[in-house]
């Protein structure tokens, strides 16, 4: 039932830091955030941990375990062998403040770029109707926790810090999917994404997927559907030409450049 | 591949050495899609220089088709306009599959990571000090994918016409019994060209652009149902779009290699009737 | 105003966060209109109606924004919409959500939140929220317990994340000022004119153990609730009571805290995630109570009170879903408090499961894509973390502590307290829900009263002209003590030990069954906690150190504890969230009066009292005839 885990966090603050050993008593069903529950209750009480909720639904405990992205209240320790060491460190694409917290606003920085939706007046009644089929896509992006997972580990900045000015990552790139792909909202972000947001940055290697404990599928249903969209504002003569002459659909129309 | 002071171990940042603290076989993806991507641009490469051996009537190699160049007799089912085209034929009609591949979000992805590192695997710091991906000349043109997309459109159907063709009955040459020359014929070859040509229309309709261009690029699916279906069924298929690429990758060179045999005279063909 | 203007040198523009954790010097000062003390919904729409209305803003929050707990509410808002049944409507609204909270709600804020409900709903839309959708495309609406008709505006069970997000996203695009990880720790008042009012704010950043003095003529409190005190709660951390506490430190008074809501479907396996909430969706979509014998116990277990619009036989019950016009509801749908008793009963007859909970069973009843498309993160959270299938196999579940009807005793339709100035809003305030909530109602709470929070807040600041009142330097300096006390003491014990042993003991002695016996020995008990705390040690520096986080809240959820435990004994009777075993039944006489708690004169304990409901008009008390 019971066992001694092999847990290794890393401690320190912006000046420095090493991983340390804290050996500690776990049981079945355990997630690691319950063994640095443990740890902190017992060896180290200034042990530095973000977390809320322990449920996988806030976004708080985001943490890089064995290397990988993980919240750290979803990682089971039953994933792991018992004799397996684990070794937990905190974000290491954002600046640490101590121990396993890290320094995240350059999120909050780039959710403050982004135009807000914009809606139209609303219906004579003072309701809105949107068919369920035409929110299904944006609902999907706002299962969005904000753990920030994504933003971690993508690489244009985890291994670029100069590039954190002009990218604003997959989180946001979500963002622009779901207001571009917004039945009601009245403007246009495509320039934008793909100037400010530096959308053409990503070079849709997937990472951003493959952490997401939301199972968003940030990179084929918005990422890639953006690029898509950018091309027909920028790339495609084709559609410039058939907007001019009128032939193409008129889903676009009554949106305004922001 | 030292890791520089531009990512992971910039100034800040938890002061960790290792480029990665992954201890999973991360490198096996990335390896495996060298070795294979590798394999078949070198196969690719060699076959489409040949200029030879890639009609065995009725089999006409996907890498040739549609041959437009001095081809052998046989095998220009559209003409030859370009019969003054000194080299293989197959180079004039190879930038289409081959830019549509290279454009493919799928494709991209893959030589991204196991080519150019960029980043090796998730969560393994990259060997490059600067990164502007696809922004600049020349990765800003993997914008152009969609025209790639309406060209292997037109390769789908001239593949889909070669399998009809595959269904002609053998020439004497390649005659191995009786009655093989007269009549509708299937062999080995035919059902290769089959499914080659399914997972090639497999891959071409997953495609993102495709996925776009159906439905993906509406804001109101509600006003647009027929296009709606269209752009579920794409999606279903987009889902398993890296696999298609796969498959599709093998049975275009398995094809090329089985009418290779069979020109040479190496192998015959397994008749079914 | 000078001194407020942008955060302080080296803290960052957006989050606040100190980047210079360990930079030296001063207490930071800022100057406000209104302050809001939380970032959950309540917050959020307080702070956006007080920008709205001109106010300068800033709120303030212990952890990231958009992390709060209404991140965590799955059901959805509840709002007589109207939008799946032209029947519904305000009056039928507020008749449920009374007779819910057992007649024992503040029937002005029960009207006006029936009242202004879809109006604050609708306006999530115009902010960018994505619901589900009718058919007609309108806003979708789902059954719960204890609601006539089908009213929650929901999305699947996110309905918290796209409420907060929403919020968040509008707060955001409005450029209000958010302090994050920062933590409130007292009100300053000024009483130099006579009268108490609210001058501002002390709190410590986190990060930095810094600490900022906000000087603010209004305040509102929006922190949450109290479920940390209790071991099996679907609560986070962040539960330690802080509004409640600061309230009363400030000198205004709570009510209703004898009413702590146990949810009756909480995960009862494995043991690091006891307690974590099963939405009552599952049941709302056809779910169902089993025992170990397969029994659907429900039936039993039908008080009087809610018998008249309660299925009895296994036919209509089923028959509802599908025909709610000729069917009665089924039992899985009473108000929490029923089903929870029930869920406690068939455990403690010995029909439990192996884990000690009951079966909750939507496998066997609704085919698996509907489950997977009506309850995503349901069946994430099993799938995830008790490899259970939910799709496949009934869930095993057990009672739960949820959510707090008791908080600050507020004026219905300004939301303030007591005190002139200090504002309170959301679960951190008292009477709306009675002594009971219905599953939706607090997510509608929120709106409502944060929207009348923020612009009465705004209107008080305004009225005020030039003179405000002000912060008392001496006041500063106290709190800064205060706040540093932890750090003095040497030899004593850590934090974390007396936090489990308050929980475990508040579960034991305070939970779901109460008696006169157990709740005095709670008391002593938390008398022996109090002397503990005093000499608790916490080890490190300021800097991010959840140990000192802790030793602080710790005083919080005692102050909290006393207040339930002494209202729990006062009150001689079972209504709602509060069920004594020694007297079993409701008691008309008690239904007539709330509790009313006040930090005693020496400020080490509390004081109660009894006070008469406000009286409901006439033309009101028409619907329950
Ligand atoms: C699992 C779960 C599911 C639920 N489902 C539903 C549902 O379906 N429908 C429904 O209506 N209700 C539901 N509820 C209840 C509802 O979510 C909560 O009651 C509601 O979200 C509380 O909101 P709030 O704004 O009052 O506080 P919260 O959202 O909890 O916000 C509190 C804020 O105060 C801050 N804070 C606290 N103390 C301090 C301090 N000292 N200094 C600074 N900041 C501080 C916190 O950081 C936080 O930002 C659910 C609750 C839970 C736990
Ligand atoms: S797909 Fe794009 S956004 Fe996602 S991790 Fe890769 S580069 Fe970053
Ligand atoms: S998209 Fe996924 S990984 Fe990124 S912040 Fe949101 S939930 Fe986290
Ligand atoms: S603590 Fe909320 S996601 Fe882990
Ligand atoms: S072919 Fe791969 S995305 Fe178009």
């Amino acid at each position: 039932m019971s066992y001694t885990l092999k847990l290794r966090i890393w401690r320190g603050d912006k000046d420095g830091g090493a991983v340390e050993d804290f050996p500690v008593e776990v049981s079945e069903g355990e997630v690691v955030l319950d063994a640095i529950h443990r740890v902190q209750a017992t060896q180290a009480g200034d042990l530095a941990v973000r977390w809320n909720c322990k449920a996988g639904k806030c976004g708080s405990c985001s943490a890089e375990v064995n290397g990988r992205p993980r919240l750290m209240c979803m990682c089971r320790l039953s994933d792991f062998e018992e004799d397996e060491v684990i070794t937990v460190t905190p974000m290491r694409s954002f600046p640490v403040i101590r121990d396993l917290v890290t320094d995240v606003s350059f999120n909050y920085e780039k959710a403050k770029e982004l135009p807000s939706f914009s809606p139209p007046p609303r219906d004579a009644d003072g309701k809105r109707r949107m068919a369920q089929v035409d929110v299904e896509r944006g609902q999907e992006f706002r299962k969005c926790i904000e753990c920030f997972l994504c933003q971690n580990v993508c690489h244009v900045v985890r291994d670029h810090e100069d590039n954190k000015k002009a990218f604003a990552g997959p989180r946001f790139f979500l963002r622009y999917a779901e207001l571009d792909m917004h039945p009601l909202d009245t403007h246009d972000r495509r320039e934008l994404a793909q100037g400010a947001a530096g959308l053409g940055m990503c070079n849709i290697t997937k990472c951003c997927t493959e952490v997401c404990p939301e199972g968003i599928h940030i990179t084929d249903n918005a990422i890639i559907p953006m690029k898509e969209r950018v091309v027909d504002k920028k790339f495609d003569p084709l559609v410039w030409l058939g907007n001019k002459i009128g032939i193409r659909n008129k889903d676009n129309d009554g949106r305004t450049e922001v | 591949m030292a890791t520089t002071d531009h990512g992971v171990t910039s100034p800040g940042r938890a002061h960790i050495e290792a480029r990665t603290l992954r201890e999973d076989r991360w490198w096996l993806a990335p390896l495996t899609t060298f070795v294979v991507f590798s394999a078949f641009v070198v196969y690719a490469t060699v076959r489409a220089f040949m200029g030879r051996d890639y009609y065995a009537s009725p089999y006409l190699s996907p890498f040739y088709s549609p041959c437009l160049g001095d081809c052998v007799e046989g095998a220009s089912d559209f003409g030859q306009p370009f019969s003054w085209w000194p080299l293989s034929a197959a180079l004039i009609i190879l930038i289409f599959p081959l830019g549509f591949r290279m454009t493919c979000y799928y494709y991209r992805k893959s030589y991204y990571r196991a080519f150019w590192l960029s980043p090796p695997a998730c969560g393994v710091a990259e060997p490059h000090s600067a990164y502007s991906g696809e922004t600049k000349f020349p990765l800003i043109l993997q914008n152009v994918h969609r025209y790639f997309w309406y060209a292997a459109v037109v390769v789908g159907l001239i593949l889909t016409y070669d399998v009809f063709l595959a269904f002609r009955p053998m020439p004497a040459e390649y005659a191995v019994g009786d009655g093989e020359t007269s009549g509708v014929h299937m062999g080995l070859g035919t059902l290769l060209m089959i499914a080659n040509v399914v997972f090639i229309w497999l891959y071409t309709l997953s495609c993102h652009s495709c996925r776009h261009v159906v439905g993906g690029r509406l804001r109101h699916f509600s006003k647009h149902p027929v296009r709606y279906k269209l752009w579920t069924w794409v999606s279903k298929l987009n889902g398993s779009h890296g696999r298609w690429a796969w498959y599709s990758l093998f049975s275009v060179a398995l094809v090329d290699l089985y009418v290779f045999l069979l020109a040479t005279g190496t192998i015959q063909d397994l008749r079914f009737f | 105003m000078s001194e407020t203007n942008g955060p302080a040198e080296g803290r960052h523009p957006m989050t606040g966060n100190a980047l210079s954790g360990d930079a030296q010097g001063g207490m930071e000062r800022h100057t406000y209109d209104v302050v809001v003390i939380g970032a959950g919904g309540a917050g959020l729409r307080a702070a956006i109606a007080a920008h709205e209305s001109g106010a300068r803003t800033a709120i303030v929050c212990k952890s990231l924004l958009g992390k709060a707990h209404t991140v965590m509410a799955e059901g959805g808002i509840a709002a007589a919409m109207g939008n799946r049944w032209p029947e519904d409507n305000w009056e039928v609204h507020f008749r449920d959500t009374m007779r819910g909270g057992k007649m024992l709600n503040n029937w002005r804020m029960a009207q006006l939140h029936a009242q202004e409900a879809p109006e604050r709903v609708q306006e999530l839309e115009d902010w960018g929220a994505l619901f589900d959708r009718t058919d007609d495309g309108l806003i979708s609406q789902r059954d719960f317990g204890g609601h006539k008709y089908a009213r929650l505006a929901h999305v699947g069970d996110r309905t918290g994340l796209e409420m907060i997000r929403t919020l968040q996203q509008r707060a955001v695009a409005l450029g209000i000022e958010v302090f994050m990880e920062c933590t409130v720790t007292d009100i300053f008042k000024d009483a130099s004119d006579g009268q108490s009012k609210v001058a501002g704010a002390f709190a410590y950043w986190r990060e930095s153990g810094r600490f900022i003095v906000f000087d603010a003529p209004s305040v509102i409190l929006a922190t949450g609730g109290i479920g940390k005190s209790f071991k099996v709660t679907s609560n986070s951390w962040e539960y330690t009571g802080d509004g409640h506490a600061l309230a009363m430190r400030a000198g205004a008074s709570l009510i209703n805290m004898e009413f702590v809501q146990f949810h009756p479907t909480g995960m009862v396996w494995p043991p690091s995630v006891k307690g974590l909430l099963v939405t009552e969706s599952v049941r709302g979509d056809g779910g169902i109570l089993k025992n170990s014998e397969g029994k659907r116990f429900m039936f039993d277990y039908i008080p009087e009170f809610f018998k008249a619009e309660t299925a009895d036989t296994v036919e209509e019950a089923d028959a509802w879903y599908d025909d709610k016009k000729n069917n009665r509801r089924p039992p899985e749908l009473l108000p929490r408090d029923e089903v929870a008793r029930a869920i406690n009963s068939e455990i403690k007859a010995g029909r439990g499961t192996p884990h000690g909970g009951i079966y909750l069973d939507i496998a066997s009843r609704r085919t698996p894509e509907f489950i997977r498309k009506r309850l995503p993160s349901m069946y994430h959270q099993f799938k995830e973390l008790a490899d259970v299938d939910i799709t496949a196999e009934p869930m095993e579940i057990g009672p739960t502590c949820h959510y707090v009807m008791g908080g600050v005793e507020v004026d219905a339709d300004t939301q303030q307290s007591a005190v002139t100035g200090l504002y309170a809003v959301g679960e951190c305030s008292g009477g709306m829900h009675g002594s009971n909530r219905l599953g939706g109602n607090s997510l509608g709470d929120l709106l409502v009263f944060g929207k009348r929070a923020g612009e009465a807040a705004t209107a008080y600041a305004d009225s005020l002209g030039g003179t405000r009142p002000q912060v008392d330097e001496a006041d500063v300096k106290a709190a800064q003590a205060s706040a540093l006390a932890p750090f003095e003491v040497e030899g004593g014990e850590n934090p974390y030990t007396i936090q489990s042993d308050l929980q475990q003991s508040m579960n034991d002695l305070v939970g779901i069954i109460r008696t006169r016996t157990e709740l005095e020995e709670s008391l002593a008990e938390i008398e022996a906690f109090k002397v503990r705390a005093s000499t608790m040690v916490v080890e490190g520096h300021r800097q991010y150190n959840p140990g000192w986080h802790l030793a602080l809240d710790l005083r919080n959820m005692l102050i909290v504890s006393e207040c339930i435990a002494k209202a729990a004994m006062a009150r001689e009777e079972s209504r709602g969230g509060h069920t004594r075993d020694d007297f079993p039944g409701p008691d008309a006489e008690w239904g007539t009066k709330n509790l009313v708690v006040n930090l005693n004169a020496e400020g080490t304990g509390v004081d109660l009292h009894e006070k008469p409901l406000p009286e409901m008009p006439d033309e009101l008390k028409g619907y329950f005839a």
